[in-house]
């Protein structure tokens, strides 16, 4: 420890840590511009001048070290001339255009001025002007007021891992631009805007739509990826006017992503559902909900009685609250109905029973930076979860090797060791290759189960090099993305990380979908587990099963089916034959016009409380930050309500926090036994297509809301629906590159443009899910044709 | 004469390995490979000697040189600044152009002193002719043995290139000149940590001047005595002094460190047209100026000029007679620092274009009274607060111009024209 004086204050201090660090921790302010406890240092703003005795010169309190016995002078003459100096020059070419900057009042440039700033500028000179730059629909700018602290620059450079920004020109000329005149592609650009301390950047949607001063700080959890980020949501007159981060170190550090910073834009969609409506006779109106709720009961109720309860299916999103999920499913299963699902997008689930209580991390988000050696599988990290993909860059940094296995050459924000890319259904094989690269290493002998598909896999010099550092670099991580566990092998996948864990020593992670995949299976919506893995006497069938074979009732709970679904067609056929379909919804949409026989409104996350569980297990409940319309509520009282008409026990909560806390104590008392450990497989025998499609579901088509957030739409225009597919495979098939091509799946065909995009393997093209465009075609991974 | 660094100028190409050997030339080298010389030795030497840095700020380089020692692992690095540009300086360009030889002898000595595993020369992106002459001895001397690896079957290893900048005078600030380099923008960096623990690419790393390092074969050669003695305590050996401006035989003079300026101006042929001498600002055009009467009684060397309230910097003389506009000539400086801030840091970057600004202004005829005491405060809210001494390199002039010349400016605010007519 370091014993040092700060204004007269004595303080002890790990050496190493600069001046500015000891201050802020005992709460002494020192003015500063450039300085940001997550960038690197620049020292190049100056306003943190502060006096040490002995040394002649004043010096920059962010990048002097402590050391024995410094005595700090943070408010003497000296330093505050120095201050006061810096502050001068700072605003000389500023345009002080505070009345019509949209970052007036909360402006750190503004803030600092009052106190160091003179009232008379005394340089009275032309002022510099600069042109803006187009950063595209999320990030406004006015270069003009840019002090170039260059925090956007450090941020993009290091934190963001992307190149976006820069400083061209030099002296007074100096600019920061995008080198070429590019929008910023990054999924996490929006940081900048909060880095920036004055209003040379600023919110595109946000800006000009309030003031500082007339905003209510409320916090809420991110709702669209497995972290959980914490938000800080700002509100005027019961209106949410933007989002920003609130500082978690455990889990979003001081950032967000675009998704979770913008995607509040969507909440004020056009076709909100505000009424609960029925459909009789083929014409919707809208009725109470006391009609609406009795009238779903009575059908639902009726199917469950006459066609039996096998009937009837509940799906549910998994980004639903575990409050809602909880209540969904002790709805359906109280009525009868043990088919209850949340896995939108999966197709395998062979090793159901085999699962832990909840799939998601082992390790902590915050220690993934403390990783050694990481095998992703079936990701494309930086869309799926952005800020992990942060991490795995710091570990990166840190001298992480990173290895990937992926069907698309996915763009990351740090460096792949190796990665092995291949048509999506080799993904178990080159798995295996990696298991058997150990095996014979070792000299251990392979498990029976495998043994036999193993002979005839050839390893390879990279399988080899993964398998060599998992084992040798610990603590070493495999992680499975949303690719692996939407993938027609994922138990396979599965079994087989975790058969390498235990070879390597590495622990298995699941990056899962929606924000509340754990909170999901806690709350027991999956038809083969009650709440807390309760075991129970009706099993229910999976949702591939239930729509694979279709059912008379389905209740949608925040799913818009032919979007958020593996198998759009099939779902949309069993929809069509239903008798009864009720929507638990915010929107009404022509397709549920169309298919479903009720539609409730329920509330947006922002407007109902709740509990996300994030994927490390992290149960982190909010309230409403604004609240719903009128006649749209919360889907957890809608569930009470409805299990109160439906005369189910103990279900009278008055507030969602009772409904966590039944949850947390079944918890406490109740422990999961795992099914023992299914053997691991390989399964080689499975066709391959002569043409497959691979099916993602692109940042900004995750969810609903998402969906609807045109600012999130128009950033993401360049990653626009269509056939994306190799030249080799263009010349093949005789298509032309930005024209059109129709595709075909399970007897529905599609046109969309075709875009050359030559990530995508051989014998496949990327047809992503989520969209209108793609609604009508089938399964995730696959037979397809594609002709002009 | 005794010629250090220009011992070559004699023969007709000078620049060649022969022209060179024939004067002594890789003889140091020859022996210290020979006999293992004890780095410490060599690094005594340099001190003893008095040897200070002739980049600017003459820094001892034995003391330098021994911040490298301190046992560490792996690469190391010796750079030599040869980006000369500071306006008025143009001695490194005649050591490139007319002893390259001289100049990689001692990087390669530097190299062994400090255990560096390989050097670079930088130089001037302007310099096309130097940069020539440089690469072909470099060639030379790699196939002659003398550079790479296992240096006359010494078992030593020192890799040695060069370098082209691209034209920005920042880049002559070691830590911008290691960052560019590195292929990054020419930004200087932060100090602490200083080049000596984390220099190029992170490694330990030596920056010195061309003129530094072509001194070191020499002074190994005939001693630290010798050396001193050119010059005076403190001061050792002699310097080049690019003498320009108003004088009758501008050009680089090297002679013993402490001549009076007298004598320099003298061997330069006196002022021009037997005019009258007004000011001379000693040490390139960052330093204080000074005006003739404290000038001629002031001995050229680091000591003395400081004394005289300037500094011997990159000792380019740069001589003004009595038909000189003061306000004029510190409008050329101001513009010059303005134009080369990085701009990475704000009193550089906002400072030095207000000054020129209103320098310019006054120049035009539009200077105001309270203009006066304005320049002088905003180039003291430049000096000490920035990250490198561009900084003091744009306020200095105007300070000591303010200082000895005020009148002349406020002649010009009042009457709109020239003093000088
Ligand atoms: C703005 C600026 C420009 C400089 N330009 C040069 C230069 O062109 N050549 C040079 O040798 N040193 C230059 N220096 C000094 C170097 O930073 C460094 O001190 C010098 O190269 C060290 O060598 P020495 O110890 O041999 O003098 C410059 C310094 C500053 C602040
Ligand atoms: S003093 Fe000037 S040149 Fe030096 S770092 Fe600062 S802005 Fe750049
Ligand atoms: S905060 Fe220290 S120099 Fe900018």
């Amino acid at each position: 420890m370091i014993e040092l004086e700060i204004d007269g204050k004595k303080v002890e201090a790990e050496p190493g840590n600069m001046i500015i660090q000891v201050a802020d921790a005992m709460g002494v302010y020192i003015p500063r511009f450039c300085y940001h406890k997550k960038l690197s240092i620049a020292a190049n703003c100056r306003m943190c001048l502060v006096e040490v005795e002995k040394i002649g010169k004043p010096v920059p309190a962010c990048a002097t070290p402590i050391s024995q016995g410094m005595r700090v002078f943070t408010k003497s003459e000296k330093a505050l001339a120095a201050q006061r100096a810096v502050m001068e020059f700072l605003l000389i070419n500023h345009p002080l255009d505070c009345p019509i900057c949209d970052q007036g009042g909360e402006c750190e440039l503004q803030d600092l001025a009052l106190g160091y700033g003179d009232d008379l500028s005394r340089y009275t000179e032309g002022k510099r002007a600069v042109d803006d730059e187009n950063l595209g629909s999320l990030i406004a700018t006015d270069m003009t007021r840019c002090i170039h602290c260059t925090r956007c620059v450090r941020f993009g450079t290091e934190v963001a891992g992307m190149r976006e920004l820069g400083t061209v020109w030099r002296g007074e000329h100096m600019e920061i631009k995008t080198f070429v005149g590019k929008s910023l592609t990054s999924e996490v650009s929006g940081n900048i805007i909060d880095l920036c301390p004055v209003g040379a950047l600023t919110s595109k949607p946000y800006r000009y739509t309030a003031r500082a001063w007339e905003l209510q700080q409320r916090y809420t959890i991110a709702p669209h990826d497995c972290l959980g980020s914490h938000l800080n949501v700002h509100v005027r007159r019961n209106e949410v006017m933007r989002v920003v981060p609130r500082e978690s170190e455990a889990i979003n550090e001081t950032w967000l992503s675009d998704r979770d910073r913008f995607s509040y834009t969507g909440l004020k969609s056009e076709d909100r559902l505000n009424q609960p409506m029925i459909k009789q006779s083929g014409h919707w109106q809208s009725v109470s909900w006391e009609v609406a709720l009795e009238y779903m009961l009575e059908a639902l109720k009726k199917v469950i009685a006459v066609q039996g309860p096998e009937q009837a299916a509940g799906i549910i999103s998994p980004s639903a609250t575990l409050e809602e999920s909880y209540l969904f499913q002790r709805l359906l299963r109280g009525l009868g109905c043990p088919n209850i699902d949340h896995r939108l997008r999966q197709i395998d689930f062979a090793d159901q029973d085999s699962m832990p209580l909840y799939p998601g991390l082992k390790v902590k988000i915050a220690d993934l930076e403390q990783q050694r050696a990481v095998l992703i599988i079936g990701a494309n990290v930086r869309q799926e979860q952005p800020l992990l993909a942060l991490r795995l860059r710091k570990a990166n940094l840190k001298g992480a090797q990173i290895f990937c296995i992926n069907p698309i050459d996915y763009q990351v924000n740090f460096n792949l060791n190796q990665k092995l890319i291949c048509h999506p259904t080799l993904l178990p094989e080159m798995l295996a290759g990696i298991i058997k690269a150990i095996l014979v290493k070792q000299a251990i002998e392979a498990p029976t189960t495998i043994a036999e598909q193993l002979k005839s896999i050839q390893v390879t010099e990279q399988q080899q090099a993964i398998a060599e550092a998992l084992s040798v670099n610990q603590p070493s991580t495999i992680l499975l993305g949303a690719i692996a566990q939407q993938h027609p092998q994922a138990a396979t996948l599965r079994s087989l990380a975790s058969l390498l864990a235990e070879l390597t020593g590495a622990s298995v992670n699941l990056l899962t979908e929606g924000a509340n995949t754990a909170g999901a299976w806690l709350a027991g919506a999956v038809p083969h587990r009650g709440a807390v893995g309760l075991t129970q006497d009706k099993l229910g069938q999976t949702i591939a099963e239930l729509f694979a074979e279709p059912r008379k009732a389905y209740v949608l709970f925040n799913v818009e089916p032919a979007q958020d679904c593996a198998n759009p067609k099939q779902v949309t056929k069993a929809l069509q034959q239903a008798d009864l379909v009720v929507a638990l919804t915010p929107y009404n949409t022509p397709y549920l016009q169309q298919h479903a026989d009720v539609l409730l409104p329920i509330a947006h996350h922002a407007e109902t409380s709740g509990t996300y569980v994030n994927a490390e297990g992290e149960w982190q409940s909010f309230a409403a930050v604004v609240s719903a319309p009128e006649q749209v509520k919360p889907g957890w009282k809608v569930l009470r309500v409805l299990g109160n008409l439906a005369d189910l026990a103990d279900f009278n909560y008055t507030a969602s926090t009772e409904i966590r806390d039944e949850l947390q104590g079944m918890l406490a008392n109740h422990s999961l036994k795992v099914a023992k450990q299914v053997q691991p497989r390989i399964n080689l025998a499975y066709t391959k297509h002569p043409l497959t499609r691979i099916t993602e579901w692109p940042m900004y088509r995750v969810d609903g809301l998402v969906r609807r957030a045109l600012p999130l739409q128009q950033a993401a225009s360049h990653d626009s629906v269509g056939i994306r597919i190799n030249s080799k495979m263009i010349e093949q098939l005789q298509l032309a590159a930005g024209g059109l091509a129709t595709v075909e799946q399970a007897g529905e065909s599609v046109t969309l443009p075709v875009i050359l995009d030559e990530r995508i393997p051989q014998g496949c093209a990327l047809i992503a899910g989520g969209f209108a465009e793609t609604e009508v075609l089938a399964e995730s991974f696959g037979a397809i044709t594609i002709h002009v | 004469m005794t010629n250090v660094c220009y011992r070559t100028l004699q023969f007709d190409e000078p620049w060649t390995l022969e022209a060179y050997e024939s004067v002594g030339g890789y003889q140091v080298l020859r022996r210290i490979m020979q006999e293992k010389t004890p780095c410490d030795q060599i690094i005594n030497e340099l001190k003893e000697a008095s040897l200070r840095g002739r980049g600017g700020a003459g820094f001892p380089t034995g003391v330098k040189w021994s911040f490298m020692t301190s046992a560490s692992q792996g690469a190391k690095y010796v750079v030599c600044n040869a980006d000369e540009s500071e306006p008025g300086t143009c001695k490194d360009r005649d050591i490139l152009r007319y002893n390259p030889h001289q100049l990689i002898e001692g990087m390669i000595i530097a190299g062994y002193a400090m255990g560096c595993t390989s050097g670079y020369i930088y130089i001037r992106g302007e310099f096309t002719e130097p940069f020539a002459r440089v690469e072909t001895a470099l060639q030379q001397a790699k196939a002659a043995g003398l550079v790479g690896s296992n240096i006359l079957e010494s078992g030593f290893d020192f890799q040695l290139e060069t370098a082209i900048g691209a034209g920005a005078y920042i880049c002559g600030e070691e830590t911008a000149l290691l960052n560019s380099l590195e292929g990054k923008k020419g930004f200087p960096r932060f100090k602490p940590p200083f080049p000596a623990n984390v220099g190029l690419y992170g490694r330990p790393t030596t920056v010195n001047n061309v003129e530094t390092l072509a001194s070191v074969p020499v002074i190994l050669e005939k001693g630290a005595k010798w050396f001193l003695e050119l010059g005076k305590p403190n001061n050792g050996g002699t310097k080049i002094f690019s003498v320009t401006g108003h004088v009758n035989k501008p050009g680089n003079y090297e002679v013993p460190l402490g001549i009076p300026f007298k004598e320099l101006l003298e061997l330069a042929g006196g002022v021009r047209n037997g005019n009258k001498l007004k000011a001379v600002i000693p040490g390139g055009s960052s330093m204080p100026v000074l005006p003739a009467e404290i000038i001629m009684e002031t001995d050229m060397d680091y000591d003395s000029l400081m004394k005289a309230g300037s500094m011997l910097g990159t000792a380019a003389v740069i001589v003004m007679d009595e038909t000189t506009c003061m306000v004029k000539a510190l409008e050329c400086i101001s513009k010059f620092y303005m134009e080369e801030s990085c701009g990475q840091c704000t009193p550089c970057r906002e400072g030095t274009g207000w000054l020129h600004r209103v320098i310019h202004r006054i120049e035009n005829g539009q200077g105001k009274p309270e203009d006066l005491d304005n320049l002088v405060r905003v180039a003291k809210n430049i000096e000490g607060r920035t990250i490198c001494a561009l900084g003091e390199a744009a306020a200095w002039p105007v300070g000591a111009f303010m200082k000895h010349f005020r009148d002349e400016f406020a002649y010009h605010i009042q009457h709109k024209k020239c003093l000088v007519g």
